[in-house]
């Protein structure tokens, strides 16, 4: 396809600018002229032409409207339009950040009632809703267990993280200054204690675990883990990435953890956008809550209001509250399920996974044979020994049957991993049909890796030369 | 299958060779088997001259499409020459990673470091040992 | 009302299929203590008529302005109407990151796209995929400037965004780098003077904004001097990005990298967020940058083509080694972006002219009432300071019209006592102006 630049013409224009209602100034007098740029090179195309240009880069995308989007680790659910409706409100869209609170009072009851759900449903003290994303609230965790310790004066360099972990918690940890020292998986994917114990001394800040982890298994050892942690005074890090698998049935907070972030994005479905926005709230347990990012919403007789009084904190993480049109879908969300809602949410999330689980695994490797909360790991290990085909071949397959692929080569402790979320808004005849397409790849991989090593043909492009990409980056087109 | 691994030079067990000039001063490359394993190299970061290194630490950086390696210096000194080729080639290094694909000049700062490298012989039984 | 479209009978084969009895024996590793049963204290389940009934009456609790004449980060701009069409398409608002590149091409070709105009816009001539606002990137921009130079003191400017320096200091305080600000002279712009002085050889980064927080536009050229004279690297951010129209870019003035908030260009004003972090930077920084990446590259058949490149800089190849964190960005904000900038093409700079014209105009009247001043006599944008007997009663006086007043600036200055940032963009008309004044009298 054309690049906009390729199809501008100029005199072209879509957006018209009004005609001023006041006096024109003499631009080079009031700013300067050696402060005014000599040229500006944007496209000039038609209306018509930009709706097509962008609609046809439309149909070139795959989203969850499209069809099944088992992506792991990011919970590919449906995104309600009744959200979209709400945060298109004027009242949620229109105001400014710095309107004062008394004209602001939707948005703030909606926060601080938003906080209050959050801090329920995960069983936290208290939560922040301004980092901007998942991994932009375990920055603000880290910073937080940071200042705890400094705060007690204890200089502790050490944060522990799970083999099986997301690359962003190791890179959140040395952003905030410390190092990072890596746990073991025992041989059911969960934490290995004894290892455990042997590195968790008084030099560990914190043990950053997801749970369920990235293999879709539940910690079952939870207990005799925030105990050890505790035990040398260490926090509990939790990264909720994986939330969607314990709504209504079980709490972080009563878990042991002392702080977590959520994805709005993931767990409370609101739409990921290609990338972002997305937004990443962080709760927190009692020891941490003086430590939470400014401003703060604070109620006193039913009136909302900002506040910044809270010395303790570790300041501002992001500009204004956040991505707060976010959360008024992710409010919208929660209102509009409940309780039971939530709840059923996640039992039939949890019954997907399990589901694919036992209808593939005939097929396909499973590293960890075991009932798992809501995604559930493959390995492709047997389709490379027997043909050659790899996960990525498999994947590619995939896409040649309408599917987005799942999440593949991670977790990096499982070789070959294929890592499937269904989520809880499939319907069962979603989920054979896609296992068919699995079983049916499985069989072909045998038969005729080539036609499983070629994929995808449905596609606009074939498979793209990533080295040559990378190689001789071109990032911005030169024209 | 990789290449052979030239007599003429040492090993690390880290996938480094080390050729010795005889005037002390090396030359310091990833093996063969080492490219094979990384497969398309598509950028290397290479020291400023005059970095000073000691032997098994980072002194420079390969990178695929999907993963990043560290090349551990496999003796310690000054360096005093990289392969600036490879700064716009790096493709050179799964050419010829023996030759052309060198990386780094080292002038050594303690010339018994190289009797602690493995011979040809030794580090192909390395190799062999590995794969199991 | 939930999503979920499982009959019973479902239920019951898929639990065959598994070969469970019930639902709970999927939970069974979920220690029997930590159950719980329901989730307390949420409001019951409502039908989507009731939601949205919910919905309305919490909007419906907020006051719409009349108008604003407040920017300070966020700037009321019209929105040409393709922009909303094209970010509602759910092809693009309901993907995830394009990480399977043969059905992402859509995303990915609007995003190089947009890092195409982002790199032109700012005198740069790389751009990344997104931050997630003017200010994180900002602070992003320090951090790598801290880590690749091993350098750890940081200089600001004290007519940065206070918002954008606080968040700063968070970045540099955890990554233990030291913050060091620098005054503004009665210009209004950062005091060369003290720069210099206080550029030694531990400095990492010089961050300034221009136009900055007072609206005033900063002498990029001899900062950019200053700074790398003394090998800092130089980072600067602006505040409209419409100014980006009609300024010089700091990329071509020096800049070593441009960052900012990019809301301007199609977003809503959202009470503060989802916004849109711009990160440019000159093309040497390329493999260093934080953030995602869209290149142009081919496919087996050599068509053009587009995927995620560089990856191994992110976190999830380099993990602790990253110099950033980030994963999530703000893509759908930058394809609005980029839409709306294709919309406006060349007329950007027509806008930008707009801004200038009504800016002055409101300056000027604004100056016709008794005791107002101005308190930076330099050129600026689209915003400005003014001194007035008494800012408090100013914006209570308006409020009371429905008009949000000027930003009081005494909070974050003190010694600007009586001051008031005021902002006038294309949407403000010239009577709304001349009511103002009106009231003011």
């Amino acid at each position: 396809m054309e690049l906009i630049f390729e199809i501008s013409k100029s005199g072209r224009g879509t957006a018209d600018i009004p005609a001023s209602d006041v006096p024109a100034v003499n631009i080079e007098n009031t700013i300067g002229s050696k402060y005014l740029r000599n040229e500006l090179d944007l496209p000039e195309v038609a209306e018509i032409d930009l709706i097509r240009h962008y609609t046809n880069l439309s149909r070139r995308n795959f989203g969850v409207d499209l069809g099944f989007y088992p992506l792991g680790s990011c919970t590919m659910k449906y995104n309600p339009k009744i959200n979209e409706n709400a945060a298109q409100l004027p009242g949620f869209t229109g105001l400014h950040p710095y309107i004062d609170d008394k004209s602001a009072q939707g948005n703030l009851q909606l926060i601080y009632e938003m906080q209050k759900y959050l801090c329920s449903i995960l069983g936290m003290a208290e939560f922040t809703l301004q980092p901007a994303a998942g991994a932009h609230g375990e920055l603000t965790g880290v910073m937080m267990i940071k200042k705890y310790f400094e705060k007690k004066k204890q200089k502790r360099r050490i944060i522990l993280i799970p083999d099986a972990a997301h690359g962003t918690n190791p890179a959140s940890s040395a952003l905030c200054g410390f190092e990072v020292m890596e746990l073991r998986s025992n041989s059911e994917g969960g934490v290995d204690i004894e290892h455990l114990q042997s590195l968790m001394t008084e030099d560990v800040a914190a043990l950053m675990l997801t749970n369920p982890n990235t293999l879709g298994l539940f910690e079952r050892n939870i207990e005799k883990v925030a105990a050890i942690v505790h035990g040398k005074g260490g926090l509990l890090y939790g990264d909720g990435a994986n939330a969607n698998a314990f709504l209504g049935k079980a709490r972080p907070g009563d878990l042991g953890f002392d702080v977590i972030q959520l994805n709005l994005h993931k767990t409370f479905s609101t739409p990921h956008g290609g990338g972002g926005p997305g937004s990443g709230p962080v709760g927190v347990g009692e020891a941490l809550v003086d430590f939470l990012p400014v401003p703060r919403v604070v109620k006193k007789d039913d009136k909302y209001k900002w506040s910044e009084k809270f010395p303790d904190t570790i300041g501002r993480v992001r500009s204004f509250y956040g991505n707060f049109n976010v959360v008024v879908k992710a409010y919208t969300y929660i209102r509009s399920l409940g309780a039971e809602g939530l709840r059923h949410a996640t039992e039939m999330a949890v019954l997907n996974a399990n589901y694919i689980k036992e209808r593939l695994k005939p097929y396909f490797d499973l590293p960890y044979d075991r009932i798992c909360m809501h995604e559930c790991v493959f390995s492709g290990s047997r389709q490379v020994a027997e043909s050659g085909v790899h996960t990525t071949d498999i994947a590619k397959k995939l896409i040649d049957y309408g599917y987005h692929p799942p999440t593949i080569y991670f977790p990096l402790i499982v070789p070959e991993a294929i890592m499937i979320e269904p989520t809880e808004t499939e319907s069962k005849e979603t989920l054979d049909t896609f296992c068919e397409a699995m079983i049916a790849i499985a069989k072909e991989a045998k038969e005729n890796p080539e036609g499983v090593k070629n994929a995808p043909v449905t596609t606009p492009v074939s498979r793209l030369d990533e080295v040559l990409a990378a190689r001789k980056p071109d990032v911005c087109c030169k024209r | 299958m990789s290449k052979p691994n030239p007599q003429d030079r040492v090993y690390s067990r880290d996938h480094e060779w080390a050729k010795d000039n005889g005037d002390g001063i090396v030359v310091v490359g990833i093996t063969d088997y080492a490219q094979e394993m990384l497969t398309d190299i598509v950028f290397v970061e290479l020291p400023p001259i005059g970095k000073k290194v000691a032997k098994g630490e980072p002194v420079a950086v390969v990178e695929s499409v999907k993963s990043v390696s560290d090349v551990y210096s496999p003796v310690s000194g000054e360096v005093i020459d990289v392969n600036t080729k490879l700064e716009t080639n790096p493709e050179i290094v799964n050419q010829d990673a023996f030759g052309d694909g060198w990386m780094v000049k080292i002038r050594l700062s303690d010339a018994g470091e190289l009797k602690t490298l493995l011979s040809a012989a030794d580090y192909e039984q390395m190799l062999k040992e590995e794969k199991h | 009302m939930d999503y979920c479209p499982h009959t019973p009978d479902d239920i019951k084969q898929m639990q065959a299929a598994i070969g469970i009895a019930g639902i709970e024996e999927l939970f069974a590793d979920i220690p029997e203590k930590f159950m719980i049963k329901q989730i307390p204290d949420i409001p019951q389940a409502l039908s989507e008529m009731e939601t949205m009934s919910v919905m309305s009456e919490l909007a419906g609790k907020n006051k719409l302005p009349r108008f604003t004449l407040t920017g300070a980060g966020a700037y009321y701009h019209f929105i040409p109407a393709v922009v909303g069409h094209i970010v509602g398409r759910a092809e693009f608002y309901t993907a995830y990151t394009p990480y399977q590149a043969e059905i992402s091409q859509g995303i990915l070709q609007a995003i190089y796209e947009y890092q195409t105009m982002i790199a032109h816009l700012t005198g740069t001539e790389i751009a990344n995929a997104s931050m997630y606002d003017g200010a994180s990137a900002m602070a992003e921009a320090a951090v790598l400037c801290a880590k690749m130079s091993g350098k750890n003191k940081i200089i600001i400017a004290r007519s940065v965004h206070p918002e954008y320096r606080q968040v700063v200091k968070t970045y540099s305080w955890a990554n233990g780098y030291k913050v060091v600000e620098i005054p503004y002279i009665p210009s209004g712009q950062i005091d060369l003077d003290v720069l210099q002085k206080k550029l030694d050889d531990q400095v990492a980064a010089v961050l300034v904004q221009s136009p900055n927080f007072f609206g005033v536009v900063e002498d990029i050229a001899s900062i950019a001097d200053a700074a790398h004279k003394k090998e800092a690297l130089f980072v600067t951010g602006f505040t409209d990005g419409t100014s980006l129209g009609i300024l010089n870019p700091a990329g071509s003035l020096g800049a070593d990298f441009v960052v900012g908030e990019g809301q301007s260009f199609g977003n809503p004003l959202n009470y503060g967020g989802p916004y849109l972090g711009i990160f440019a930077a000159k093309e040497k920084f390329m493999r260093r940058i934080p953030g995602r990446l869209v290149g142009a590259t081919v496919d087996k058949n050599g068509k053009r083509g587009f995927v995620l490149t560089l990856q191994t800089r992110e976190q999830h190849i380099r993990r602790e080694k990253a110099t950033s964190n980030i994963c999530s960005n703000e893509a759908l904000c930058a394809l609005a972006a980029g839409v709306y900038l294709a919309a406006l093409g060349k007329n950007l700079k027509r806008l930008a002219e707009l801004n200038i014209y009504k800016t002055q105009y409101l300056k000027n009247s604004l100056l016709e009432l008794a005791g107002w001043e101005e308190v930076f006599p330099t050129p600026v944008y689209n915003e400005f300071v003014l001194r007035c007997p008494d800012a408090q009663k100013v914006n209570k006086k308006l409020k009371k019209e429905g008009i949000i007043g000027g930003y009081a600036l005494q909070k974050d200055y003190p010694e600007l006592k009586n001051t008031l940032l005021f902002c006038a963009t294309e949407m403000i008309s010239k009577e709304d102006i001349d009511k103002v004044v009106a009231i003011l009298k």
